[in-house]
């Protein structure tokens, strides 16, 4: 394999791995407090699709991205009703939801373009552009770094940069500010947080939130930026992976980041299998590799690499005890 | 919180939360700009208004009885089976095998062959989640979730690369033989008096029903059942009375891949009669909502199972006459699931309410 | 209005009270938790509650913390009358709580569950900073050190409760209401903890103390208010009380429950265990070479405060937990871990189990009552119909005729076990286990949870069962009960057998200094 194809594939990865990084982290926030979530699918689905819709109603990706927004902020309080308001199964509630947003995003996109439930194609300014990154024109002919810089760092969209920058951000949310501490206390032990007099069902509502609205970039990102419109199930199970990443990465911000360019970089062998039989000598399947970040997280899940221990009070309803 | 008569909990929940979907259905149709009650006219005509649309709700129904009783099963033992999708593909691949491996003489010894398959297939599938759970604690729920990607990507390696044969495009299996091919409800006597033409439900419904029946005895009858549902309603306390815990998680999960592997005698070997790509089409997921419909009783598990036949076959037809995709039955779907399984708290609320203030209405009347 | 608050105003002078609460009732469905309490708790003083289990102390001390809403009364914090809908109302007006069980974030540090909830301003930094400064304080102001950088996990359970008191001191807290603090340390750790409170008393803090131990209310407390079913009995000074007549309050007749019992006529030896030894998995040694023996005929109590392996030795004897050493059920061997160590081979080797944690262990509360008659049992050859089906019209009936001889009420089979009282709850429970006919009966804390009035019928069917020629081990932590039950005593502490006594050579003092782990003072070994 030559530099140049090895240049393409990080290409890939780092595309393919920011909707798995910001489902990823939009799933961190809600589990870190208590609340599974197995629905980050059903509310990027649902973000993809009014992102897709209203991107080419108004012409307007940033219109879409906040349509994409609305909308998974729209699941994530449903979720947010059944699994705290009402104390419901929390697993049932993701599951549910995500039924849910695949039949309701097919039924809206045909009610709406009735193309066979898919948004019109985007172009220009409906869909996020890649930009060039300062530097990167000017540097591309210094070897070995300058095609790095120019081919894999820069030239993607606004919203792959966004998804990197709220890796840190969420670092220093979550362990240097007040509202972090809360919210993973109330992710390991409730009561403790309600008897210290902060409102339990607040601090998981405001998660629920920022998983909603994290899950709608991830959406958005999808059908304006990744691609240039909604399908249907375009998400293809990328909120599942996120899900598995969260869980490999053991609900930790940065080792996220790693967990989703491990997960995308497959997806992204996924779609050269001629170069994976270059590298390896053998033909391996493509299956093989479409199924490598669910084996792994299986792996994970069985503690035979490393041990993942859940937020403790993760899927539990709290109620106050007798 | 009022309590609620039994009857009310057994008969009114389910029934309020279907109203509930029904209406929220309803609403989403309007959203869209068609008329809800056409549409209902549309699956009610469809799927209950001929023999032939009752071939297909039965049909449906069938696999949904077997999947609705895999979830049902784990349930009772704590335990939630979202595997039972990737379970059925693999029941299909043990159908698959033995159909082909043979040229059987007749569809009565294929038939039990392949439920065996079907059966040891599906279990399989089920296992490694459930020694993982039992042993290493691993959450079955993602480890089933992650099984069934695991599973899709298995089946297109083994339809592309091993089972397809030379020269055909699509990735399928070859056709199965002629003495592996079901008698359908046309074919069996007495039901070919209401179904004179070809229809897709077959005899697999009655070895459906039958393991309802089955399931129900094992549950509320045998030892095992007995200690099933203690498990699954106190894992300490099984500890107490000497219940194995990592047992009773394998032997349930066990039941329940078998079950939804056995979903696979009556689309792919039924209807099919070769290996498709997502064979299964989400009857596997189906069943969760049929279980939580059913109130994880095996009876009405049946009935929810005939509730969803009819959605399904009643959803096809929507795509087939009107402008409704048949995605409309993956929203009704979801909101039966959500309104059974996640809010249920919210419709015993309100029924809790309810009760309340007609029993002080019935108390001044009195007093 | 400028009327009422001067009233108020001269209320609050004339007050000497710090708390005082006013027609105070709380209902949860049916059942009165609290009805129409007044109390008032002198500033700067030790106030104590005392009351059986259920008595409604533990509700009454959470609707001052906010954590319940009471139905009606009224709430005054020095004189004010304060409104405390929330925690967070109750932390304003300066009241602060360590519960029974803790409410403790146990992988964060010691130093960040101090600072949860009562943060100086949005980053981290600056409360951390503060709060490492004033443990600092506190820990030297009164015996309270702590490393602010452990975690919580890593912490004993003495050193958790002191976190919890410093978190109530560092959101300056003048009111302080502990909630049955002791049931969990060990009596070194409890006089440590009451060395603190008095520290705290005398400068000028309030202290609210929950017990339903007589003697640290008397040790300790200024005041003492009795609670009894839901109602306040009385308050009076603790100096001008005695242990009698609180546990005459407490329990509303004369108490010292005698039961009526021959002398023992012990058979053979039924259970021997030598060198008992169980390892939890983490790692901690609970039971550390224990040996005795029980004789048929005989009832051994094991006292001690909790928490020092009783449990342990339960589980290890019912089959619930591994364990090593030797135990032998009338010469035979019963296998400690592995194949054979688990409840169902207890049971067909003769050992009944009335377990501690009946909602936990004991019964399956969605089950009906008949269902939970099997549990356990649901392999005896009498409940079956054949080798596959379990024969359930043979077990509501027998479970008909359980509920008869052990007047379970309601007598209905069909009704879920979660609808029964406490103390019928108890007696399904004993009424499976006795009726086994075992040769040895392991019964922990029989009566916890139960109305007196099935104490007394439950004591009499534990004598009964003895008289009827069967080993008993009792564990309770009740004294009383160990007393007037056991044939021998056996003290536990950290693990160990501290003694051997005979309840007639022996008194509550004695007990008391072995639960301690002290065992200077011997009388020899009772036969």
């Amino acid at each position: 394999m030559d530099y140049a194809t090895l240049l393409q594939i990080l290409d890939t990865t780092l595309r393919l791995a920011t909707p798995l990084l910001l489902a990823c982290l939009a799933g961190l926030y809600s589990e870190r407090a208590g609340i599974f979530d197995i629905g980050l699918e059903g509310k990027m689905l649902a973000a993809a699709m009014s992102a897709g819709a209203v991107a080419a109603l108004t012409g307007s990706a940033w219109a879409g991205l906040l349509a994409g927004i609305g909308a998974s902020m729209i699941f994530a309080a449903l979720h947010g009703i059944a699994s705290i308001t009402f104390r419901g199964n929390q697993l049932i509630s993701g599951v549910a939801l995500n039924f849910l947003a695949s039949g309701i995003t097919v039924l809206i996109a045909q009610a709406l373009f009735a193309q066979g439930g898919r948004t019109p194609p985007l172009t220009g300014d409906a869909r996020f552009n890649p930009v060039t990154l300062p530097g990167a024109e000017a540097l591309r002919d210094v070897p070995v770094i300058g095609p790095l810089y120019y081919e894999v760092i820069s030239g993607h969209s606004v919203l792959v940069y966004l998804a990197l920058l709220a890796v840190p951000l969420t670092w220093w949310v979550l362990f240097r500010t007040r509202f972090g501490l809360r919210l993973r206390a109330v992710g390991e032990n409730p009561a403790a947080v309600d008897t210290a007099g902060v409102s339990v069902v607040g601090l998981r509502f405001a998660a629920v939130g920022i998983t909603g609205i994290l899950c709608g970039i991830a959406g958005a990102y999808m059908a304006t930026a990744l691609q240039a419109g909604f399908g249907r199930e375009m998400t293809a199970g990328r909120g599942y992976i996120a899900l598995a990443a969260l869980i490999f990465a053991k609900w930790r911000p940065v080792a996220a980041l790693w967990a989703c360019l491990l997960f995308g970089f497959f997806q992204a062998l996924a779609l050269r299998p001629d170069v994976v039989e270059a590298v390896v000598q053998v033909k391996v399947p493509v299956p093989l590799l479409d199924a490598l970040p669910y084996i792994l997280t299986v792996l994970v899940l069985a503690g035979f690499v490393g041990k993942a221990i859940p937020p403790r009070a993760g899927g539990e309803p709290y109620v106050k005890e007798r | 919180m009022d309590r609620l008569p039994r009857w009310a909990d057994v008969v009114l929940v389910p029934l309020i939360s279907l109203v509930f979907a029904a209406i929220i259905s309803a609403l989403v149709l309007l959203v869209i700009g068609q008329s809800p009650v056409e549409a209902f006219k549309v699956m009610v005509d469809g799927a209950l208004g001929s023999a032939y649309g009752w071939g297909y709700t039965l049909y449906y129904a069938t696999s949904f009885i077997f999947t609705g009783l895999a979830v049902t099963v784990a349930f009772h033992a704590g335990l939630f089976n979202i595997g039972g999708e990737g379970q059925a593909q693999l029941g299909g691949l043990g159908v698959a095998l033995v159909c082909l491996s043979l040229p059987w003489p007749h569809w009565t010894i294929a038939l039990a062959a392949a439920t065996a398959g079907a059966a040891l297939f599906g279990a399989a599938w089920a296992l490694i989640p459930a020694y993982l759970q039992a042993k290493r604690g691993s959450h079955i729920v993602i480890t089933t979730i992650m099984f069934n990607y695991i599973a899709a990507a298995l089946m297109v390696y083994v339809l592309v690369d091993v089972l397809r044969p030379v020269g055909q495009m699509d990735p399928a299996s070859a056709r199965f033989p002629e003495g592996a091919q079901l008698p359908a409800l046309n074919d069996l006597p007495l039901f070919n008096l209401i179904f004179q033409k070809p229809v897709p439900a077959n005899i697999t419904l009655l070895i459906a029903l039958v393991m309802a029946v089955v399931i129900w005895a094992m549950l509320w009858r045998t030892r095992l059942g007995y200690q099933i549902r203690a498990f699954g309603k106190s894992e300490a306390a099984a500890k107490y009375a000497g219940i194995n815990p990592v047992r009773i998680t394998i032997i349930a999960m066990l039941i329940s891949g078998a079950l939804a592997g056995m979903m696979s005698i009556n689309n792919v070997m039924g209807e099919a009669e070769r290996l498709l790509q997502n064979s299964s089409e989400g009857a596997g997921f189906i069943g969760i909502a049929v279980a939580l419909m059913g109130r994880n009783h095996p009876f009405g598990v049946v009935l929810a199972a005939l509730l969803f036949g009819f959605l399904y076959q009643g959803g096809a037809e929507l795509g087939l006459w009107t402008s409704i995709p048949i995605e409309m039955r993956i929203v009704v779907q979801g909101l039966v699931i959500l309104f059974t399984g996640a809010l249920d708290m919210m419709v015993r609320m309100i029924l809790g309410r309810i009760f309340g203030m007609v029993r002080s209405a019935r108390a001044m009347r009195t007093a | 209005m400028s009327a009422d608050a001067n009233s108020m105003g001269r209320q609050a002078t004339a007050a000497p009270f710090a708390i005082e609460l006013k027609g105070i009732s709380k209902s949860f469905g049916p059942v009165q938790a609290n009805k129409d309490i007044n109390i008032a708790v002198p500033r700067g003083t030790i106030h104590g509650i005392i009351g059986e289990n259920g008595a409604g102390k533990s509700t009454l001390m959470s609707i001052l913390y906010g954590f319940y809403k009471a139905d009606s009364g009224q709430i005054f914090v020095g004189g004010t009358l304060t409104p405390i809908p929330d925690s967070q109302s109750a932390i304003r007006a300066g009241i602060g709580m360590v519960f029974q069980h803790f409410k403790l974030v146990q992988n964060f540090t010691v130093l960040e569950n101090i600072v949860l909830g009562a943060e100086d301003g949005a980053l981290l930094n600056t409360s951390l900073t503060k709060a490492r400064k004033v443990l600092k304080d506190l820990a030297q102001e009164y015996e309270l050190d702590v490393d602010p950088d452990a975690l919580i996990e890593d912490l004993s359970v003495g050193h958790q409760q002191r976190v919890e008191i410093l978190k109530a001191l560092y959101r300056q807290a003048d009111i302080l209401i502990l909630d049955e603090p002791t049931g969990v340390l060990t009596p070194a750790e409890a006089d440590h903890l009451f060395r603190i409170l008095r520290g705290l008393r005398d400068q000028g803090k309030t202290i609210i103390l929950i017990t339903h131990k007589l003697r640290e209310i008397m040790e300790t407390t200024d005041n003492v208010s009795v609670m009894r079913r839901g109602t306040m009995v009385a308050t009076v000074k603790t100096a001008e009380t005695s242990p009698e007549a609180l546990a005459e309050l407490m329990v509303g007749r004369k108490v010292l429950l005698e039961v009526e019992k021959q002398a023992p006529r012990p058979g053979p030896v039924v259970l021997s265990v030598e060198n008992l030894r169980v390892r939890d998995e983490h790692g901690v040694d609970r039971l550390r070479g224990i040996s005795f023996e029980i004789r048929a005929g005989e009832i051994l109590g094991i006292a001690g405060v909790a928490g020092n392996g009783q449990s342990e030795l339960l589980a290890a004897l019912g089959g619930m937990m591994k364990a090593s050493g030797k135990v032998t059920l009338k010469g035979q061997d019963l296998p400690l871990s592995g194949a054979g160590a688990d409840g169902q081979s207890r049971r067909e080797a003769g050992v009944a189990h009335v377990p501690e944690d009946r909602h936990h262990h004991g019964l399956i509360l969605d089950f009906a009552a008949w269902e939970n008659v099997a549990f356990g049992y649901h392999n005896d050859p009498k409940y079956q119909k054949s080798a596959l089906f379990m024969d359930n019209d043979a077990l509501r009936a027998d479970t008909e005729k359980k509920m008869a001889t052990f007047d379970v009420r309601p007598p209905i089979p069909s009704l879920a076990a979660k609808n029964f009282s406490g103390g019928n709850q108890q007696k399904i429970v004993v009424a499976r286990e006795m009726e086994q006919n075992p040769d040895l009966l392991l019964i922990g804390q029989p009566t916890r949870g139960v109305d007196i009035g099935a104490i007394e019928f439950i004591h009499k069917q534990i004598v009964a069962l003895r008289d009827a020629g069967k080993a008993i081990l009792l564990v309770s932590v009740e004294l009383d009960e160990i007393m007037s039950l056991s044939d021998r005593i056996a003290v536990m502490f950290d693990g160990q057998i501290m003694g051997l006594r005979s309840p007639e050579s022996t008194n509550e003092r004695e007990l008391g200094l072995l639960m301690a782990g002290m065992t200077g003072k011997t009388t020899g070994e009772a036969a």
